[in-house]
């Protein structure tokens, strides 16, 4: 609530005049809408991939403890870390996906393009989280009674309607769940990987609220809007832990 | 069909089917990892001119010792040394105040008793990244920029950790505290020797995953480690990028890189199953 003078010597009591700024700034709005995208593809994408991963894993009989333990490790690959992996593959100079593109007729330049550096920065992001996801719908599916879909297999359904009409609203529990947890991830968690591999560009556009926090108050100096906008976050993650928290409720009565 | 749940897995052509989508699936996880272990043998300029070789090459040792004891900005092996005592100093710090407070709140009727769990609470609404600005002012103002307890201390409080070890607390039968009771032991005496005992696996499951967290933190570390030598190894990677149109040392980067990874990833696969267990645990 506070505004420093431009010599930072000292600072002026504005109000809520940082929030009227905030919401007035087309930056700000925009950073909204990228978060918005950003955070229900990573979601969509690594959520997406991981249940499929975990019905070919929960089909077979023997080796799905392999398989596991094959695809849990990048759980503990740092994102930023991550983050230079996937900036490495598709570097404009040196990166051999980019390299192989251009070989396609494919001219890859997310330094310039802001769809392929949202792609990237989602694709860097959902990697690592296809793990943590995996993890929970193979314990999900393993832990649906076999008899239900021996019944049903006997009745004649086909596998993709044992799957709709009985798998997938007994999984909706471990679903919702992680919808809510890769939600939070998506927030915060993955400004490793945009400060790594897009710092936010090009034209802002890969900016994720979190990552507006940062460059508006350590690069820009501005602490009274930074500030604003911790605010504004912290009243986000307190929806998101309400939600999650009353889900957890509905969950203790089943 | 021997086995109980044969009855609806395919056999023949759709058991092959699965698994080559699951080989697909490991190997889309293993790819970006190949890479930079295979960057991180090779030379300079045989990544620079594309594409880059996808077998490793033969300078793995000159690549990995250059990183560890010389770097970039600061000797990977000192950054390396303080991410590990971030890591090590925000699990312990974590678990013993976790323990402690829900100790505390179990055990004990006190007044303000709701007020703190409460307080406990809230901070599950406040990861680092939404605090970043206060808790800077705070940090600066005590002068624990570039310092360990600057690194650790922010980080150290866990509403999670506190609930996990509540809900254990509250299963621990009541017929144990008074038996405790009435053969003298005090409360301290009570905690130590039959509540931390018990809670053995607990702690160690909290363990791997608090020991990642810490590890993998990069957003805190970024902010008040201006000194090369105070770096973590997760966030000292981005830093070995030159400014501007200068060429990154790919093989060092890369071997760093590598060594980030390498810790968590031990000691995820070597506790799998406290691993799995303390992540089931500790989201529910």
């Amino acid at each position: 609530m506070f505004v420093p003078d431009p010599f930072g010597l000292k600072t002026q009591f504005v109000g809520l005049g940082n929030f009227e700024y905030l919401l007035g700034d087309p930056y700000y709005r925009a950073s909204f809408v990228t978060t918005a995208i950003f955070s229900s593809l990573v979601t969509v994408v690594s959520m997406g991939v991981a249940l499929y991963l975990a019905i070919l894993a929960d089909r077979l009989i023997k080796g799905s403890g392999t398989y596991r333990t094959l695809l849990i490790w990048p759980y503990a690959v740092a994102p930023a870390v991550a983050g230079v992996l996937w900036m490495f593959m598709f570097n404009t100079r040196v990166g051999v996906v980019a390299w192989y593109l251009g070989l396609l007729g494919y001219d890859w330049n997310h330094v310039l393009d802001e769809a392929e550096a949202m792609g990237l920065v989602v694709v860097a992001s959902s990697w690592g989280r296809i793990s943590y996801n995996f993890l929970f719908f193979l314990a999900g599916l393993q832990a649906i009674p076999r008899s239900v879909i021996e019944a049903a297999a006997i009745d004649g359904a086909k596998f993709w309607t044992r799957f709709r009409t009985i798998v997938w609203p007994l999984l909706s529990p471990t679903t919702f769940f992680l919808l809510v947890v890769n939600v939070v991830y998506a927030f915060f968690e993955t400004f490793g990987v945009i400060h790594t591999i897009t710092a936010g560009g090009p034209q802002q556009a890969t900016t994720i609220l979190v990552y507006k926090v940062y460059s508006d108050g350590f690069v820009g100096q501005d602490l009274g809007s930074s500030a604003a906008q911790s605010v504004i976050l912290l009243v986000l993650v307190g929806i998101l832990t309400v939600i999650q928290f009353k889900f957890i409720e509905r969950r203790v009565h089943y | 069909m021997s086995d109980q749940r044969g009855m609806v897995q395919r056999r023949g052509l759709g058991h092959w089917f699965t698994h080559l989508g699951l080989i697909i699936g490991v190997l889309f996880i293993f790819f970006p990892i190949w890479l930079a272990f295979v960057a991180s043998t090779v030379t300079q300029p045989e990544i620079v001119r594309p594409p880059m070789p996808l077998l490793p090459g033969g300078h793995f040792i000159e690549n990995y010792s250059k990183a560890l004891f010389a770097g970039v900005n600061a000797p990977v092996a000192t950054m390396m040394l303080n991410s590990l005592i971030m890591a090590l100093g925000i699990t312990i710090g974590k678990i013993v105040i976790s323990l402690t407070s829900a100790f505390a709140i179990v055990y004990f009727r006190f007044p303000g008793r709701t007020v703190f769990f409460w307080l406990i609470f809230l901070t599950l609404m406040l990861p680092v990244e939404v605090r970043i600005v206060p808790t800077y002012e705070v940090i600066a103002n005590f002068g624990m920029l570039n310092s360990y307890s600057g690194l650790i201390f922010p980080l150290i409080a866990s509403a999670t950790a506190t609930f996990l070890f509540r809900q254990f607390f509250l299963t621990v039968p009541d017929e144990l505290t008074e038996a405790a009771r009435v053969d003298g032991a005090s409360p301290m005496q009570f905690f130590f020797h039959i509540l931390l005992p018990m809670s053995r696996t607990n702690i160690a499951a909290l363990f791997v995953i608090l020991f990642i967290y810490g590890w993998n933190q990069y957003l805190w570390p970024l902010l008040i480690t201006t000194d090369p030598s105070m770096n973590t190894i997760v966030m000292g990677i981005k830093q070995m990028f030159p400014s501007g149109d200068d060429l990154a040392d790919w093989p060092v980067i890369m071997a760093t890189s590598i060594l980030a990874m390498v810790p968590p990833v031990i000691v995820v696969i070597s506790m799998q199953k406290l691993f799995i267990r303390g992540l089931v645990d500790s989201e529910k």
